[in-house]
């Protein structure tokens, strides 16, 4: 099984999470995270969708994807061309003797302390899955209480835009005449 | 393609739009815009205020049928038999639940249909009110799209929407909720000019490098078969294929969605395809070495077990829906495309390559098939006890009643013999549940092919157990003039379980037996309903029956057939085997020389 971070956007219309829910579900694709907020463009929203499978059903889930009617377009972004990047909070066992150590661990990586008591400490740190898997292994020997991950959010590297392409409108049939007599 | 009126648009048309109306009032003048004739529906508390103007348009003709799931299926007939987008209308809470199974149907089989439904007030949307029911979720699996509208600006748009939706790239069913007050709300109308669907780009065009790349395949191969389903008809390209057909000389198969799109009668007609196929059929597709698939989808029905399905073919596979592609079997050439244009393109390249002097060599391949088709023909035993066989009664009625004539089914034994003993020579005059399998289906659809063809001879052939099920649209059929005509094929059995039991279950016939000889008396039930009933049991009387029955035009007519129980349906591919194992009989499997091919 691999993963594969899909960025989809979407007509931003009720019911549309739940349409893309839905077709996960009845297809059997395993959704490893996802994630949905607005666009630079009004009435457009944007999914990051982790994946699970291999490759041939990821053509399926791709093109299933792409027969929903407010699916505008999808692009699979790659870790090597692409800024993927997760928010996770985080509350750790953090007493007078552990709390210099976590602390440590926090400058490392980079991350920030958003909330103290006096048995924990609750640490907000953003990364790729790499870096906060390895940030979660160190922190496992302490004790780790609640954790809260956000959906993955990925964008292209490079000047270019997902949602380069000028939409043209279909048009529709004049209403039909009534017959004669 | 929903076969739309001309595009004029009188100046008043749009001019008297300005004034102000209800959102019922916009609703209809919608449907008449969209150029609907007819539309199948009951009226309820939450679509009522439409039924106001309705009751007044002059376009539109509104037909009261006795079940939701009546009008649904009728919506269905409808666009199978005219190729137009069928359209049905039922109130909120049971009336539209009573349209699910229809829209699943019609999901299934890539029908073109519009479901509107009534909603309660949206403010009172998600308050388990009166008649609620989610069916905008609750048909999102099983619609192309779905529109849950609240204000009435938005319904001529929503409805435009839904009726290009429902008949361009892959047909389906769209269902378009309306809640009470967008109905009862002030409006105006206005019909959209042009359509913002972002997301929605059929690819109709092919590729001209992937017909270049599929004509290659196609002189090369040595045993290629033409692989049709249900998309040939849909695109209306029956035309087409019969030019590539004869112009290459490669055989043809037509899948249960297909009958019809390819004449019975032409001598490179292998027959069907599939789990109850001629054995020419199965053994040209698992013998192949190129399949050329138009418009159809390598269902499990066809392909038996995947794992050794066609071994040895190469695939081209051609169909409107990208998805298709590659879903169940790998592809060598994909087409995305129409199946008319991809068919016509082929034609074009293929003429071409033939002026250069390219042709195929299917010389030894169509020698091969002959002989399978001439040793393993379709055919049944007589019952040995004199009672009627009902493979006789089927074909009796295709003969009588002639390829002109078109044909609805339910689902069972009856659909099987149904799709086997009649000569389809026309496309569209074959009409059942294939994807979805919904017994009940014959009646109703075939009210609603009745009524977009009402000068065609319509029969349903349908089973007893089916006919229990939906027959009170009968009374639809005799008070509107519908004057379809019915054979039951009664075995007082649910056939095709039946037929399971006895092979796979020890003959442990576990609540099958319908005793539908004894109740309900069909001959009774029919002119209960208004219609003629006739009741036939012996072969001496077939031929006679079936005359008058097809003598009466006035009002439905029924035959109750009481035919032999025992009888099955042969060849058979068991479920999960592959297509290597299929028997023309119990326990009776062809031989193939190993010599040849």
């Amino acid at each position: 099984m691999s993963k594969h971070t899909l960025s989809v956007l979407v007509e931003d219309k009720p019911g549309v999470l739940a349409r893309i829910a839905g077709l996960f579900s009845r297809r059997g694709f395993n959704i490893e995270s996802l994630a949905v907020g607005p666009t630079e463009q009004p009435e457009i929203s944007r999914m990051t969708i982790v994946v699970n499978v291999q490759d041939s059903p990821l053509e399926q889930v791709t093109k299933q994807l792409n027969k929903l009617v407010e699916v505008i377009k999808i692009v699979e972004l790659d870790d090597h061309a692409a800024v993927v990047r997760e928010l996770l909070l985080v509350k750790v066992k953090a007493d007078a003797d552990t709390r210099g150590q976590v602390l440590e661990i926090v400058q490392l990586f980079k991350a920030k302390v958003v909330d103290v008591a006096t048995d924990a400490i609750t640490i907000q740190i953003t990364g790729n899955q790499g870096k906060i898997e390895d940030f979660l292994r160190i922190l496992e020997p302490f004790g780790i209480r609640e954790l809260v991950q956000s959906g993955v959010v990925a964008v292209g590297r490079g000047g270019r835009s997902i949602s380069d392409r000028t939409v043209r409108p279909v048009p529709v049939p004049a209403p039909a005449a009534a017959p004669a007599g | 393609m929903q076969a739309a009126p001309g595009p004029r648009a009188p100046n008043d048309e749009r001019g008297a739009m300005s004034e102000q109306v209800t959102g019922a009032q916009s609703l209809v003048r919608a449907l008449e815009s969209a150029g609907v004739e007819e539309i199948f529906g009951i009226p309820g508390g939450a679509i009522l205020p439409a039924y106001d103007p309705l009751y007044d348009s002059q376009r539109l003709r509104h037909i009261l049928v006795r079940h939701e799931q009546g009008a649904g299926h009728a919506a269905q007939g409808y666009a199978a038999a005219t190729g137009r987008t069928g359209v049905c209308i039922a109130t909120s809470g049971p009336g539209a639940t009573n349209l699910v199974t229809p829209i699943a149907d019609a999901y299934m089989d890539s029908v073109p249909m519009v479901a509107i439904t009534g909603q309660v007030a949206s403010h009172a949307i998600g308050t388990d009110a009166f008649q609620e029911a989610d069916i905008r979720g609750i048909t999102m699996p099983i619609t192309k799209h779905n529109f849950l509208v609240t204000d009435p600006d938005d319904i001529p748009r929503t409805i435009a929407e839904a009726f290009h939706l429902a008949s361009t790239g892959r047909p389906g069913p769209v269902l378009v909720d309306i809640s009470k007050d967008a109905l009862q709300g002030q409006t105006t109308f206005v019909w959209p000019t042009e359509l913002h669907l972002p997301g929605y780009r059929p690819v109709t065009r092919p590729h001209a490098k992937q017909v270049r790349e599929a004509a290659k395949l196609m002189l090369q191969a040595r045993r290629p078969v033409l692989y049709v389903g249900g998309g040939v008809i849909r695109a209306r390209a029956s035309a087409q294929l019969r030019e590539l057909a004869e112009l290459t000389g490669i055989p043809v198969v037509t899948t249960l969605m297909a009958r019809g799109a390819f004449p019975d009668s032409h001598p490179q007609h292998l027959g069907m395809p599939g789990m109850h196929g001629t054995v020419a059929a199965v053994a040209g597709l698992q013998r192949s070495d190129l399949i050329i698939s138009l418009g159809a989808r390598f269902d499990d029905r066809v392909t038996g077990n995947l794992d050794s399905f066609a071994p040895h073919a190469k695939v081209i596979h051609a169909d409107i829906d990208p998805a298709e592609i590659g879903k169940n079997r790998a592809v060598d050439v994909p087409i995305v495309g129409d199946c008319r244009e991809v068919i016509a393109d082929l034609v074009a390249m293929l003429r071409q390559e033939h002026d250069n002097g390219e042709s195929g060599d299917y010389e030894a391949w169509v020698q091969f098939l002959a002989g399978v088709k001439a040793k393993y023909p379709l055919g049944y035993d007589e019952p040995a006890d004199g009672s009627l066989s009902p493979q006789y009664v089927i074909e009796r009625l295709g003969a009588i009643a002639g390829p002109e004539a078109v044909y609805a089914s339910g689902v069972g034994q009856h659909q099987m013999w149904a799709a086997q003993f009649v000569q389809y020579e026309n496309p569209n005059t074959w009409i059942n549940s294939g994807g979805a399998g919904t017994m009940g289906y014959a009646v109703p659809a075939a009210m609603g092919a009745k009524v977009g063809r009402p000068d065609a001879t319509v029969w349903a052939i349908d089973g007893d157990g089916c006919f229990q099920m939906t027959n009170q649209e009968l009374a639809t059929c005799t008070l509107e003039g519908i004057p379809i005509k019915v054979a039951i094929i009664n075995n007082e059995s649910l056939g095709m379980v039946r037929q399971w039991q006895t092979l796979f279950y020890n003959e442990r016939y576990s609540n099958t037996d319908l005793q539908s000889k004894r109740v309900p008396d069909f001959v009774k039930l029919a002119e209960a309903y208004g219609a003629v009933g006739l009741a036939c049991d012996s072969p001496a009387d077939v031929d006679a029956t079936i005359q008058k029955a097809m003598e009466i035009d006035d009002v439905p007519v029924v035959v109750d057939f009481r035919v032999h129980r025992d009888a099955m349906v042969w060849p058979m591919v068991a479920a999960g085997t592959s297509n290597d194992d299929i028997k023309f009989a119990r326990d009776m499997a062809p031989e193939f020389d190993e010599d040849d091919l």
